[in-house]
Formats: C-alpha cells, structure tokens, sequence
C-alpha cells in the first residue's frame, strides 16, 4: 500500500483525575471563575445595592435560605422542561421526515410551521394558560414543546432532503423497502443535524418552561420562585434562581452532547 | 442461450417543466455472461440513465431491458453497483460497510459469514486490516476499493460501475485498473462499466460502446482483443493505440466535431 494515513489515537476515556486536569475541565473552569470574579468586582466598584444588582457573595445565602425549595423547583421546571423537549423530538422528527420525504407535504407545512414559529411564545402563555385552565403541569409542558420543536423539525426534513441519490441507491438497488432504507442510511446520515437542532432546542425548551412559571402564577417551579423573590423584594433570591437555571440549562445541554458522542461521535473529525 | 444482459430498442425523455427530454433514442446493447462492456460517449449523454435501467432502478418509456432473457420490471438483488461517489457510511466501519448489502439480500447467512466474506474482498483489493477502519480515515483511493468490494459481496450477477474511478488521480486510477482485472479473475461476474476515460475502456473491457450525443444511441461498437487480464504495457502497443484513435474518432462524431 503507497498511501498510509496517519492514524491519530482515539481517546481511550482516562481516569477521572485525568479528566480533573485536562483542558477541557479546567478552561471551561477557569472562565466562569474569571466571570464571577468580574461580576463582584462590577458591583463592587459601582457600590451597587443588591435592588440594583445582586453581587455573587449574596447568592450563598440565598441559596442556604431556600435549600429546600430550590431541589423541588428545580426537579419541577426539569422534569417539565424534559418532558416538553422529549416531545418536541418524536414531533420534530416525525414532522421532518413527513417533510423530508414529501415535497408536497414541505411545500404545504412550511409557511405554516414558520408563521408558527414566528408567534411570540410569551403571547401564547395567557392563552394555553386560560385554555387548559388548571392543569399546571400540561400547560407547561406544552408551552416548552412547542417552543423548541421546530428547529428540530427542519433540521431533520432538510437532512433527509439533502440526502444524495447514491446513497438510497446502493439500497434500492438491491430491493430494499423504504423504511430499510431509512433505518439504515436515511436516519444515521441525519444524526449529527438532529443534534445540532438538539443542542438548541434544549435550551429553547428551558425558556419555554420558565415563560409559563413565571407568567401563569400557580406556584411551581424556579420560574415560580423566582416571582415570589420578586413580589418580596428578595434580589439576592432572584440572582440565586437564574443561576440556578443557568446551571440545569448547562446540564441538560451536557447530557445532549454525551449522547451525541455516542450516537453521532463518527461524524467528529479531529482538526488538522 | 440468452445474453446475460440485452438492451432493445430503448428510448426514453425525462420530463422536465420545459416539456420532455429525450436521453435515450435506440439504444442497444449486448453482454454475453462474464463480458465485460465499456460504454463511453459524450458528457449528458444519457449514460447513468443506461445503468439505473439495468440496475432496474426505472423503467423506459419504450423497447426493452433484459437480464438473462427476463424483462426487468424492478430492482434485483443479483445486481451490484457502484459510483463515483464510494458513498460510505461514515458511521460504519470499512467491514460493515462491505457487509450492507449482505444485510438486505443474505439475510440467512450468519454475520461471522458474512464477515470472513467481507475480510476475503478486502484481502483481494488490498485493504487487508483496513475493517476496523473508518471511511474518513481511508484516502479517496482506498475508499473506492472498500466500494468496489461492497458492490461485489452478495455476489451479483451483473455488476454496474458508473464512472467509479472518475475521481482518482492518475496512478490511483491504474492501480485500481489492475485490481479490476485480479477481482473479475476471482469473483466473476458480467460487466457494465461508465467511462469517460477511452485508455480505461480498452484496458478494462472487451467491448466498447459508443453512445452518440444527447438523446444516446448505439453509434459504433468496437471489439477489444486479448480479452483477459492484461498488464499496462499493453495500453502502449501500436494495436491500442489504433483502437484509442477509432474511439477518439468516435467520440469527435458523437460530438458533432467530425464527419461519420
């Protein structure tokens, strides 16, 4: 054989004080330390009250204060935020491959998906809110699917479109069915878009969780703790909750990530 | 007995929105079992829609297209393909690549069956220990080896080659030529090559075809001697270099460049 490439060792997964040291723990470490610190600092030098701008040395307290409730609403607007985006992913994808498959069916939802899209989402809280009267859970798992499904949908409807000839070829040729085709090429090949539009729908699914907490006033979730900190004029509280988000969104999208490596790690190639 | 592969009086128009096109306008074709036919002519001339005929991926307007005597009325498994695109799963290693089509038309055989086949082909292109390998980490040539074996590995009787070596450099090209010849040595099948190389067609096949410009007919069919393997040396012999000129000539009438 003339040609030889050079092959680049796969990452066989090291230990865990290897992974504490690595790059790509401590960067990420490194940064948030560098903006909290700038963040105290701001406060600090402008003399701001905490009513104007709550500094990172008055979230502990918050956070020693509401412990309790800080676990239950955040294991609400979690579950529901899942939920929500577990169901914006069967729809998304069943809505892309409906339009993926079928240029009549993408010409005639597409307007119709985008003016969707294109609707405020905090407009339709009152709405969804007044329409299923009550049922705090649904509404808002509602209001987070259908915040996030659309990215999903064309991600996968232009993946399956897009795919090229020669590769249902090689199948049909052979007397394949439709749906062969799609478990074996059509679906795989549309991975890493799906994650792509994924990792956005993620966190489009946390605002739509906290859209509906924070404007429906039925006493669940962060979004909901954080309108209380609100009404008592408790601003460390209302930093301690975005926080909080901040920190299920990075979560969440971290989860996505792991399952993306494991399900469309191939289509990563290392730089270079 | 019937030719492996026989093309009767095909025509065929796409439709398109400025009324209909027509590719094909009498075309004809003959391939004994284990011929091997190079069909060259000019660019857009209809050629890949001659291979998705064969491979029974659509259906012509008019004449007929027939594999052993039988009309072809869809795609069949005793078909194998491939392009100039390798089209490899990137999410398959190189070994289960080769294995696709076992999946769909083997689907008895057990998979370390179908993987010792799988390993045989690639032992026979020269990828041997390249299986575990993905598609990115193998160069654009041996990509198209792995293609050659997957288009292979359910033993097809027909094997349709649409400009797969196209996009190789040169001496890529020819090391594949040569490999050509050791695979069709070993796994013997009937073949249809698109081409738009004339030193590949005289070096490959034993039957060249001429199509004429868009919409294609059969415009001149050249037999290529010492059919068999044979080694490059041969593509510098005055007799092909007599053969390069007829087709060279060929090829300038079906381009409306020169007198019949």
């Amino acid at each position: 054989m003339a040609y030889v490439p050079d092959m680049k060792p796969r990452s066989t997964g090291g230990s865990i004080a290897k992974f504490l040291t690595s790059r790509a723990f401590l960067a990420p470490i490194i940064a948030m330390v560098i903006f909290v610190a700038l963040w105290e600092f701001l406060v600090w030098v402008n003399d701001w009250p905490d009513y104007v701008m709550a500094s990172p040395s008055d979230l502990p307290e918050a956070y020693a204060d509401y412990w309790g409730l800080f676990i239950k609403y955040g294991w609400q607007t979690l579950w529901r935020t899942v939920v929500g985006l577990i169901l914006a992913v069967i729809v998304g994808l069943l809505l892309g491959m409906i339009m993926g498959f079928s240029r009549l069916m993408r010409d005639a939802l597409y307007p119709l998906l985008v003016g969707f899209n294109a609707i405020p989402k905090a407009t339709v809280v009152p709405i969804v809110a007044l329409l299923f009267v009550g049922a705090h859970d649904f509404n808002t798992i509602l209001i987070a699917f259908m915040i996030s499904f659309f990215p999903i949908a064309v991600s996968v409807s232009i993946g399956l479109s897009t795919l090229e000839p020669e590769y249902r070829d090689i199948l049909r040729a052979l007397g394949a069915s439709q749906a062969t085709i799609f478990w074996k090429i059509a679906l795989p090949k549309t991975l890493p878009e799906f994650f792509g539009a994924l990792k956005v729908a993620v966190t489009l699914a946390f605002i739509g969780t906290n859209l509906m907490e924070i404007v429906s006033p039925h006493g669940r979730g962060l979004g909901a703790l954080f309108d209380s900190g609100k009404t008592n004029s408790d601003y460390p509280l209302m930093f301690a909750v975005l926080i909080a988000l901040a920190v299920l969104g990075i979560v969440l999208y971290y989860v996505i990530v792991a399952l993306e490596k494991i399900f469309a790690g191939w289509a990563e190639r290392s730089p270079g | 007995m019937y030719p492996m592969i026989k093309i009767e009086g095909v025509r065929h128009a796409y439709k398109t929105p400025a009324g209909p096109l027509p590719v094909l306008d009498g075309l004809e074709l003959s391939v004994d079992e284990g011929g091997f036919v190079a069909v060259v002519g000019p660019s857009g001339c209809g050629k890949s829609t001659l291979t998705r005929l064969v491979a029974g991926l659509m259906k012509p307007d008019e004449g007929k297209v027939m594999l052993h005597g039988e009309l072809v009325s869809g795609p069949r498994s005793t078909v194998g393909m491939a392009f100039q695109n390798p089209v490899m799963l990137e999410w398959r290693t190189i070994l289960e690549n080769i294995m696709l089509p076992l999946e769909i038309v083997a689907t008895k055989m057990s998979k370390a069956e179908q993987r010792e086949r799988a390993n045989y082909l690639l032992e026979l292109v020269g990828l041997e220990g390249f299986g575990d390998k993905r598609p990115s980490e193998l160069s654009g040539g041996m990509r198209q080896r792995a293609s050659l074996c997957r288009s292979i590995v359910h033993k097809p009787e027909v094997l349709i080659l649409d400009e797969p070596f196209g996009a190789l450099d040169a001496f890529t090209r020819e090391d594949l030529w040569q490999t050509m010849h050791k695979v069709k040595e070993e796994e013997p099948f009937t073949g249809v090559l698109i081409t738009h190389d004339l030193r590949e067609s005289i070096f490959l096949a034993d039957q060249v075809v001429v199509l004429s410009q868009r919409p294609a007919r059969t415009q001149y069919v050249l037999d290529v001697p010492n059919t068999g393997p044979r080694d490059l040396d041969h593509l510098y012999t005055a007799e092909a270099a007599d053969m390069l000129n007829i087709l060279r000539h060929q090829i300038e009438v079906a381009q409306g460049r020169a007198a019949a």
